[in-house]
């Protein structure tokens, strides 16, 4: 049924490639220079509700004209039309890093680093409202790793019969976030979500079965969480209603990147956020507070940390529109200091386990939203 | 230790004759080197016949001859047109240092001290042990001079070996000294092939008739028959004579009185500022020239400088001319861009001077290298220490990176440019006199640096013209390469057949390229180079072949043979300007 719908999903895009192409062949007959709009995809693009709980892209469009400056980048857009239609029409599909290999066929239209191809990749993704996943691309990166009280249902490639994966059960590894996972169905009676930033962190609680005492699933973001890693915390938490934990570094990076993108969605990305969000997320630590309260060794900011701080409270709609976010961040401002995870092994190894983590999660005055 | 008395020594102290003295320091005459000797040689005789043709005012006419005796060993024969030289004075004026007519005047010629034709005769004697010949004719129906000379280094007098009236057939009058001398032949910037081809470059009104040791003929005809303005003589300017000198001008004036000494003798002073020198120096304006003291004479001169003098004429001097120094760089390059300016008339030391300079861009020239600078002074070349002189230096500390060459700081600009600086003036300051560098005089570095300035604002016109049309047609590039593919991959998404495909293109190109007007081309378009003249003093073979069989030790093996003969054009080059540091220093 699943794939069914995703059929139907790519003739849409197709009909939408065609019609783009069409509207500027009849301009080009008409000798009027063709047009190309595109959403403005930035943080400065976007508005936060709380009600709707993610970045929400705004009108604003870019409109590229075609002249002699934009032509190479006009060709390679079309180009790269092209080849997402001949992907949806034979159901196919090709990395990011593929497709910028694709273009080496182009001749002058090729592309000459990976970087220019995914920003034409992002630019048709929001021309046509969709993600790339469904205009035929997949990105290459990882989407997490995942260990705990879950069973993910998957297919098998060749046979199509169902797949039952039982994520308790892979010892001292994990189980690893599809790229694309809309497919994917969920069996489980774990009472949260605990996502986590560093992979670091995520081996201690794992190797300790923590997931078993505190009956939930671990999930490691390795940093900025991909979209995939996104979309299948979301879809976890919202077929289960589970709630939804984060847990990463004491810094602004762990704030404003991680958590942020994790919860709302990202200004690049804005048109797709939709789905790519986990509004139902709630940040346990390391907040600046238990700094403080946990008389954790920490390390001094660098003057980097204190200007995305400045900027954080200045430019970040969703920093914007929480005040105790705003606190926080000029608590840190004040302290002048940071601490990692990691940084609760000062009190022994497994303080964590023991004592932090238990804590926090029994008072959730401590959380931020 | 036995100590020696004041009478002991005093037996080694005696005079020592100038010739004496430049027999032991020749490299300060320019003729340190083989190489070298023999372009100064040649250098010095034609120098001197081109100022004594254009005193007379007659269009000059010179065949410089060069007849390889040996490998090291040349016969150098150079023939004027000339008014030739009364009897009495040949002697003089080619084997006495220091005598000439030059040196006690002040007018924009070529020779200034009186030096350097003798010293090519002493160099010559000394070299080969042979006197130089001299021929001479004053008119059309007298018989030739001829004298074979020597000088005597010990008296500074000339010897006299032999004497006797000949016939000059086909000659009205002029003159044609023979020399033999050591010296090495060889191509290259630094040659008597570039020299004399500069020479022609700067002076379209001569012609020289020029036969290389190979015996091959290069005639450099003139391009204009009408000769220079002729050097106006001027009297000194009292700022710009040294105290030194005061007092030997009052040793030998015929004037009267201190007041007629001032306004009989220098330029700009009328009786009243005469007057007011007199009172500044605290001197009696009837006071007697040769009863001024030493002490006198330096109350005179702090008089002087407190005294307001108006500034010299400067009528006296003339330059090349922009249009003209312009012409003479587009026979010898091939350019984009040529420009030229000429400053107005400045004054340094009270010596009244014009310096001009002219710009060649692009075309030909190698951009990868620092720019090829060409130096004049009163219209003659100068070949040697670029290093020591101040045209250098203010080409280097002018900012070219604002005019679109590169530039690291203080050092030469890079680019495909050929820079030319011409200095004229009634007594140009030389380093040494060897005359290959000028003086760093605050007011000529200002002046110089002006008008390259002038030619760099106008180059930089340039460049960025060229820049804007290099840049409209990589657009234009761009267009063309992109429409297939906007076509192509319409043609796919939509689906349409290579007719309407061809219909898209061509709408494209209408829409795109025919709205951008005509593209302006910029090229080297100058009818006026000549090939075969640039071709003149440039390195005789671009290094030998490589050997590409040959392994890399053995390469350098081979250069090392190389260094070790002296053989490389560069390798000489970074020798001679090692050399002229130490005689700085």
């Amino acid at each position: 049924m699943a794939k069914k719908k995703e059929g139907t999903e790519g003739k849409e895009v197709v009909k939408k490639i065609v019609n783009v192409a069409d509207t500027m062949q009849q301009d080009i007959k008409k000798l009027k220079q063709p047009q190309i709009k595109i959403p403005l995809r930035a943080l400065s693009n976007v508005e936060y509700s709380d009600k709707e709980g993610y970045f929400k892209l705004l009108p604003g469009v870019k409109e590229r004209t075609l002249t002699a400056s934009t032509i190479k980048t006009f060709a390679q857009t079309l180009r790269m039309m092209a080849l997402s239609k001949q992907l949806l029409e034979t159901d196919d599909i090709a990395t990011k890093r593929e497709a910028y290999y694709v273009s080496k066929n182009w001749g002058d239209a090729r592309f000459l680093e990976q970087p220019e191809s995914d920003n034409v990749m992002d630019d048709i993704e929001a021309m046509m409202t969709v993600n790339r996943e469904q205009i035929g691309f997949i990105p290459e990166e990882k989407g997490g790793d995942v260990a705990g009280e879950l069973i993910v249902i998957d297919v098998d490639p060749d046979t199509g019969k169902e797949l039952e994966i039982d994520c308790t059960k892979f010892g001292s590894g994990a189980y690893s976030v599809p790229s694309s996972g809309e497919h994917l169905r969920f069996k489980t009676k774990a009472k949260f979500i605990l996502a986590i930033e560093t992979s670091g962190m995520f081996e201690r609680l794992n190797k300790h079965k923590y997931w078993k005492n505190a009956n939930c699933i671990l999930i490691s973001m390795g940093g900025v969480p991909t979209r995939a890693c996104r979309r299948f915390i979301r879809k976890l938490a919202d077929d289960h209603k589970l709630p939804v934990y984060v847990f990463t570094d004491g810094d602004p990076y762990g704030f404003g990147n991680i958590y942020r993108t994790l919860k709302v969605g990202s200004g690049n990305a804005a048109h797709i956020n939709e789905y790519f969000c986990v509004p139902q997320a709630q940040f346990i630590g390391i907040t600046p507070q238990d700094i403080i309260d946990y008389k954790l060794p920490t390390h001094p900011l660098k003057e980097i940390d204190v200007k995305k701080i400045r900027d954080l409270i200045k430019n970040d709609p969703f920093v914007i529109h929480h005040k105790s976010w705003q606190k926080a961040l000029e608590q840190m401002a004040k302290m002048k200091q940071r601490a990692e995870q990691q940084a609760l092994a000062a009190h022994g190894l497994n303080f964590v386990i023991d004592k932090y983590l238990p804590d926090k999660l029994k008072n959730n005055k401590t959380w931020l939203p | 230790m036995t100590q020696k008395s004041a009478e002991e020594l005093a037996k080694k102290q005696r005079e020592i004759s100038i010739a004496e003295f430049f027999e032991k320091n020749r490299h300060l005459l320019g003729f340190d080197n083989p190489r070298r000797a023999l372009l100064t040689a040649v250098k010095e005789a034609v120098d001197n016949a081109l100022d004594a043709c254009e005193e007379a005012r007659i269009l000059p006419e010179i065949t410089v001859e060069l007849v390889a005796l040996s490998e090291t060993r040349f016969r150098m024969i150079v023939e004027d047109n000339g008014p030739g030289i009364i009897k009495k004075q040949i002697p003089n004026i080619f084997a006495r240092l220091l005598y000439g007519s030059k040196f006690h005047k002040l007018a924009a010629t070529r020779g200034q001290q009186g030096i350097g034709i003798s010293a090519t005769v002493l160099y010559g004697q000394l070299t080969t042990g042979k006197p130089a010949t001299i021929i001479s004719k004053t008119a059309a129906n007298a018989k030739a001079q001829m004298m074979k000379l020597k000088i005597d280094t010990q008296t500074n007098l000339p010897q006299i070996l032999e004497e006797k009236e000949t016939e000059w057939e086909g000659k009205e009058h002029g003159t044609k000294i023979e020399v033999d001398l050591d010296g090495s032949y060889m191509k290259g910037r630094q040659s008597v092939d570039e020299y004399l081809k500069e020479t022609a470059i700067v002076n379209p009104h001569c012609t020289i008739i020029y036969v290389t040791p190979e015996a091959q003929q290069i005639i450099f005809a003139r391009s204009t028959n009408e000769l220079p303005p002729e050097p106006k003589e001027i009297k000194p300017h009292p700022y710009g004579v040294e105290l030194g000198r005061l007092i030997k001008m009052l040793e030998i004036t015929q004037t009267k009185t201190l007041q007629q000494f001032l306004t009989d003798e220098f330029v700009r002073v009328s009786a009243n500022v005469a007057k007011e020198i007199c009172e500044n120096s605290s001197l009696l304006p009837r006071t007697k020239p040769e009863q001024v003291s030493r002490d006198m004479a330096e109350k005179l001169y702090q008089g002087i400088q407190k005294t307001k003098i108006m500034a010299p004429p400067t009528d006296c001097i003339s330059p090349i001319g922009a249009e003209e120094l312009e012409r003479g760089l587009r026979k010898e390059i091939n350019a984009e861009f040529y420009c030229s300016t000429t400053r107005p008339a400045a004054v340094y030391r009270g010596n009244p001077f014009v310096i001009e300079a002219a710009l060649a861009f692009g075309g030909e020239q190698d951009g990868e290298s620092a720019v090829r600078i060409m130096r004049f002074a009163n219209r003659v070349p100068l070949l040697y220490q670029q290093g020591a002189c101040a045209i250098t230096n203010s080409i280097q500390n002018t900012s070219w990176k604002t005019y679109g060459l590169q530039q690291s700081k203080n050092s030469l600009p890079v680019g495909a440019c050929s820079v030319v600086v011409h200095m004229t003036s009634v007594w140009v300051p030389f380093t040494s006199e060897s005359k290959e560098a000028l003086a760093h005089y605050e007011e000529i570095v200002k002046e110089i640096k002006l008008a390259l300035q002038d030619c760099g604002r106008k180059l930089a016109s340039f460049v960025n013209k060229k820049r804007r049309i290099g840049d409209e047609a990589k657009k234009r590039s761009y267009i063309q390469k992109y429409i297939p593919h906007v076509a192509d991959a319409l043609k796919e998404i939509v689906g349409f057949d290579e007719i309407k495909k061809k219909e898209i293109e061509d709408n494209l190109f209408t829409m795109l390229e025919q709205v951008r007007g005509e593209l302006e081309e910029i090229g080297v378009d100058n009818p006026d180079y000549d090939p075969e003249l640039a071709k003149i003093g440039q390195d005789e073979e671009q290094a030998e072949p490589e050997e590409t069989e040959e392994g890399p030790k053995k390469m350098k093996k081979s250069s090392k043979t190389k260094d070790a003969f002296g053989g490389d054009e560069d390798e000489e080059d970074d020798f001679d300007s090692e050399e002229e540091q130490d005689t700085l220093f």
